[in-house]
């Protein structure tokens, strides 16, 4: 067996059948560990790279197990029938995906030595060379942008934009894989016209994004904060409204220029 | 690349379409007596002659004089009751049944039909005729008394044909389209000609040509009649539009379904009468009208260039075909109506695939079965559409965009597997290739086929629990003694005595078939039937009798998952890992885990221990058994009993389950359906034709359930076993490829009678082109792993709600949240809430 086979990594979830997030029918890899704190994050398990438990349903459950490249990639193969008629394949989530660089990195080279389609939904929160380092190996790059003010971005996510803005413009100028432009819209924090419309201006400087995605916020991660114990910051704040996402849309559009839609 | 060039574009459906639905459902459908009545006096007048020429002149006499009826608005005319959705009686199968349901089909669950009292004297006057005359007294007779010990125990159930018609047929409708029935009639004429007096067939065939034509003369007849009714409400109509309508309608009827059809509305007329008298001249169900989209193209192609026709109108008398369909209905008896629930007939009408040379046939007609499913949204036909790796993407994309609305329709069918399965049946190259559906999912060639089709629910649970008591089924030795299973040393000893205990239940479930293939063959040949089934004019002889080219019969097996489960569980627990003894576990499955046993297990139980006291020497009175009683109901609610069960419960939940695709467990699966579609095959039919076993229930799961004890996978007494070869509900949690997965990992070719698996959606996973795009992709990917048959079901917004109350049955249910897709019941209740919330926004 190659080395990058046995390289092992820390995952929380594999989900089969996932069609909203990339193209055709799709595994995706949760890795476990982030280095932003969402307060919207509808999956709390992933953030903390330690394995923890989390009550579900009432019974505790392990997040988190320690797993090889290979035998992620026996998982993955199992749908392989699905990939082939649909244009699917594998898709790293999180997390951040690049907080573990080297398991994320020959996690996608091994599908794309296999011939499976690879995406990577991320922030792009790393040192460059570590993307530079994936890109060989990623189909298409699913890239969050929260939001445009470093300020505004760090009180909500604990950290600044500058990395991942400069990043999202390497990517783009590589042209070394797909690039989709993920956004989140969070009532209170970007769902204004205005904050919508610079993420979409950015995105039209970024000049090769294939796709730009609005995602509205919803409240799956609140039980999930419970079984861990943790308060629930978004406290009872509501999904937008299908019209303020429609009118949002427009914008998007308007300024990207490009093919835009409301959900993956 | 395909013969034919199509036409995708959508055509909208007229006013009348929703009318005539309307029209069709206003009232609850109603039971009459006309046909009974004709039968009998028909019957009472050729006592002394020979069967096939007494069924012909009844057949005649009934059309003859039946009450018909054109409907507002019909474009296609021939009705079998006055009242919408209104069904006969045939009472030359049975009719025991109904007289003792008068006063409760009315009323009933499943089914109900409404009945009057002048009805209710008409039929019990005409059933006094038929007291030991019908096929299912004379089937009882032919049975042996083991076999009808295992039917009191419900093993198994013939049911289906033993108490009505066989139906389950595709008859020539080209042929009628074609020559019509003076042309069928020529033939036979000419065939009779061809006969020696002195031949040592000759009365056969020559009583059964007769019969052919004097049913072909009772099409003509009736088919007049409704031409003459039409021109008579033609000249009271007061509305030109419509006046011209039933002008028109009285000449169809005139020319078809006599002669060959001139044109597409011809055609759809002679096609109409077809379907409808052969619904007339026996109750079988099932009467599927196949490759609809292949046999009427000529008549549509033709009309169409030459302008006759416009593709509206075609779609118009289409749509008003599909809503004929759902005009025919049949009341069953209460138990059978379980099994069959939905007041389903059956007539399967499959669009697509390839032509006898290999290629493919996808024409405009396929597309617009589909449209016509999408405008009347009605339960018939049982749309069904063929796969292969040269279907057109864009007819499949069509037919997904049918299976989103949750109608449950199509059905997919893999010509992949299909066609090489019906090979090794011994259809030729050329027929197997032109294969239809009949019914649910059982595949056969039509007009050469007598298939036998759905010929018994057979329960793979009820041998498992007779080979825990020895073969006893409370307190009686139904089946062979094959031991204690305390004493079974090791699996594979288990495992065998399963294997005998399903073999021997299988040879009485052949005797109990041939037994009514029999009866119908001596009491009800159907000439009118056979004169559209090759080779039944050239060997002389009905289908009933084996006059088809091919000859099946088809009993379905289900439970295939429980069994698989169980058996592993049984071999994990007990042989391998040794964490329960199998004393344990049957003490468990005899109380159901402890959570409690109906009243006819309780007085079983009770029945027994007293039986054992008697024996004992013991004076047993009624102080007694109250008190055996009593202890039995508190020993198997016991505490100790259900803290017993739930301990074993939990054991069974965490062995791994058929439907996660998990290789070994999915192997073991693929060899415990072998225990009933192996042995199967080396057993032959009256016909001349082999048995062959189909994995499908029906809707008999439920009900055949409710007769089944509690079984090692963790499924308790009384509740439902797994349908067709679909995993046990809720036992397959990995999502819909990996349950796919493993279905596929069952051998469908051996099953060569149809096997059917069933997946649930949300009609968001199928949203938008992309949606329908990886729907697609789904479906083909589990036919390139040589699965067989798919069905779906895309959940509504009620069955969500239904979700949230029992989220054990919904554990699969895969809905789209937000920008992603996750498991239904693992949500929170508020965000449930908000899901379905949103569904009903997006219908």
């Amino acid at each position: 067996m190659q080395d990058y086979l046995k390289t092992k990594g820390r995952i929380f979830d594999i989900q089969r059948y996932s069609i909203h997030d990339g193209n055709g029918i799709r595994t995706i890899v949760f890795l476990k560990g982030c280095a932003l704190r969402c307060r919207w994050c509808c999956n709390p398990e992933s953030q903390s790279y330690e394995i923890q438990t989390m009550m579900v349903q009432g019974k505790p459950k392990i997040m988190g197990r320690d797993v090889t490249v290979d035998e992620v990639m026996a998982i993955v193969e199992k749908d392989r029938a699905y990939y082939r008629r649909t244009g699917g394949g594998l898709t790293l989530s999180g997390g951040e995906s690049l907080c573990q660089p080297e398991f994320a990195t020959a996690l996608l080279q091994a599908a794309q030595e296999r011939g499976i389609n690879t995406a990577m939904e991320s922030m792009g929160y790393a040192e460059w060379e570590v993307i530079d380092g994936l890109l060989p190996y990623l189909d298409q790059y699913l890239l969050d942008i929260k939001h445009m003010n470093p300020q505004k971005h760090k009180e909500y996510t604990g950290k600044s934009n500058e990395r991942m803005l400069e990043n999202a413009m390497k990517i783009a100028r590589s042209g070394k894989t797909e690039l989709s432009i993920r956004v989140p819209v969070i009532p209170g924090f970007n769902d204004t016209p205005e904050e919508i419309r610079n993420i979409a201006a950015y995105t039209k400087k970024l000049s090769n994004v294939k796709r730009m995605h609005l995602l509205p916020y919803h409240h799956l991660g609140q039980d999930k904060y419970e079984g861990l114990g943790r308060p629930y910051l978004m406290g009872d704040v509501m999904p937008p409204e299908n019209e303020k996402m429609d009118a949002l849309l427009k914008i998007a559009e308007q300024t990207s220029g490009i093919e835009c839609q409301i959900g993956g | 690349m395909g013969l034919y060039t199509y036409d995708t574009t959508d055509i909208p459906k007229t006013e009348r379409i929703p009318k005539l639905v309307e029209n069709l459902y206003a009232k609850m459908p109603e039971i009459e007596s006309a046909r009974a009545v004709l039968l009998t006096e028909s019957y009472k007048q050729t006592e002394n002659e020979p069967m096939i020429i007494r069924r012909a002149k009844a057949f005649q006499h009934i059309l003859e004089n039946i009450p018909i009826v054109i409907r507002d608005l019909e474009l296609i005319v021939g009705s079998t009751t006055l009242a919408p959705r209104g069904c006969q009686t045939y009472p030359e199968f049975s009719y025991e049944w109904l007289e003792a349901e008068f006063d409760t089909v009315e009323t009933r669950s499943a089914d109900p039909f409404y009945i009057s009292e002048q009805t209710k004297r008409e039929l019990k006057e005409a059933n006094a005729y038929w007291k030991g005359k019908t096929t299912s007294e004379l089937a009882t007779a032919y049975m042996e008394p083991e076999t009808l010990l295992a039917m009191e125990h419900n093993l198994f159930t013939p049911g289906n044909y033993f108490y009505n018609g066989v139906g389950h047929v595709t008859v020539k409708y080209w042929e009628v389209l074609k020559i019509g029935f003076g042309g069928i009639k020529a033939k036979a004429e000419e065939a009779l000609s061809k006969c020696c007096l002195a031949d040592g067939d000759y009365q056969k065939k020559s009583r059964f040509l007769q019969a052919v034509m004097i049913s072909c003369d009772a099409a003509i007849t009736y088919a007049r009649r409704y031409a003459e009714l039409a021109l008579q409400e033609a000249e009271r109509c007061t509305d030109a539009a419509r006046k011209m309508e039933l002008l028109q309608i009285a000449q169809n009827c005139a020319n078809v379904p006599e002669k060959g059809a001139t044109g597409f509305y011809e055609a759809c007329q002679s096609f109409w009468f077809v379907q409808q008298l052969l619904q007339i001249e026996s109750s079988g169900h099932s009467i599927s009208p196949g490759r609809f989209d292949q046999y009427m193209y000529p008549y549509y192609k033709k009309d169409l260039d030459s302008g006759k026709l416009t593709r509206e109108f075609a779609q118009e008398l289409m749509d008003c075909i599909w809503v004929k369909l759902n005009d025919l209905n049949k009341c069953r008896d209460a138990a059978s109506a379980e099994g069959f629930a939905g007041y389903s007939l059956f007539q399967n009408l499959i669009a697509g695939g390839q032509n006898s040379e290999g290629i493919d046939v996808t024409n405009d007609l396929s597309f617009m079965s589909i449209q016509s499913s999408m405008h009347v949204f009605l339960p018939q036909p049982s749309l069904s559409v063929r796969v292969w790796n040269g279907s057109p993407q864009e007819f499949l994309i069509k037919a997904a965009e049918l299976t989103r609305t949750g109608i449950g329709l199509p059905a997919y069918y893999n010509d992949e597997v299909i066609i090489p399965s019906l090979l090794s049946r011994g259809l030729t190259l050329e027929d197997a290739r032109d294969y239809n559906i009949i019914g649910c999912v059982e595949p056969q060639k039509a007009g050469k086929t007598e298939g036998w089709h759905d010929a018994a629910f057979f329960n793979m649970c009820r041998p498992l629990e007779l080979t825990f008591h020895n073969g006893k089924d409370r307190g009686v030795q139904v089946g062979p003694q094959t031991g204690n299973v305390e004493d079974m040393e090791t699996f594979e000893e288990f495992y065998r005595a399963y294997k005998i205990q399903m073999d021997y239940a299988i040879k009485l479930l052949v005797n109990a078939d041939n037994a009514i293939d029999m009866a119908h063959a001596e009491r009800c040949p159907l000439p009118f039937l056979s004169s559209m089934v090759d080779d039944c004019m050239k060997k002389g002889k009905t289908v009933q009798e084996g006059g088809a080219v091919y000859n099946f019969t088809g009993p379905q097996g289900f439970g295939v998952a429980n069994m698989a489960d169980s058996l592993y569980a049984v071999k994990k627990l007990v042989y391998d890992e040794k964490k329960l003894s199998m004393k344990e576990l049957k003490q468990a499955l005899t109380v159901n885990y402890g959570k409690g046993l109906n009243e006819e297990d309780i007085a079983a139980m009770t029945a027994e221990i007293v039986k054992g006291m008697k024996e004992a020497g013991q004076k047993v009175g009624e102080k007694e058994i109250t008190a055996v009683l009593q202890t039995v109901v508190a020993a198997t609610e016991s505490p100790e009993m259900k803290a017993n069960g739930e301990r074993i419960l939990e054991m069974i939940e965490e062995v791994p389950k058929f439907g996660n695709d998990l290789p070994e467990v999915d192997a073991f699966a693929r060899d415990v359906a072998y225990t009933y579609t192996k042995p199967l095959l080396k057993y032959h039919n009256p016909r001349g034709g082999q048995f062959q076993a189909g994995l499908y229930p029906v809707s008999a799961n439920v009900p055949l359930g409710a007769q089944t004890g509690a079984t090692p996978d963790g499924r308790l007494a009384y509740t439902p076993v797994a349908d067709g070869v679909s995993p046990s509900a809720g036992k397959d949690v990995e999502g819909p490829t990996a349950a796919a997965n493993s279905v596929s990992r069952l051998d469908h070719g051996i099953a060569s009678n149809g096997t059917l698996f069933n997946q649930k959606f949300h009609p968001s996973a199928l949203s938008g082109r992309r949606g329908l795009e990886n729907f697609v992709g789904l479906i083909r990917s589990y036919f390139d792993q040589k699965g067989s048959h798919m069905q779906f079901n895309v959940v509504s917004r009620e069955t969500l709600l239904d979700a949230q109350k029992h989220p054990e049955q919904y554990k699969h249910l895969v809905v789209r949240v937000a920008g992603y897709s996750a498991l239904f019941t693992t949500l929170s209740k508020s965000l449930q809430d908000d899901i379905i919330r949103r569904t009903e926004q997006g219908f």
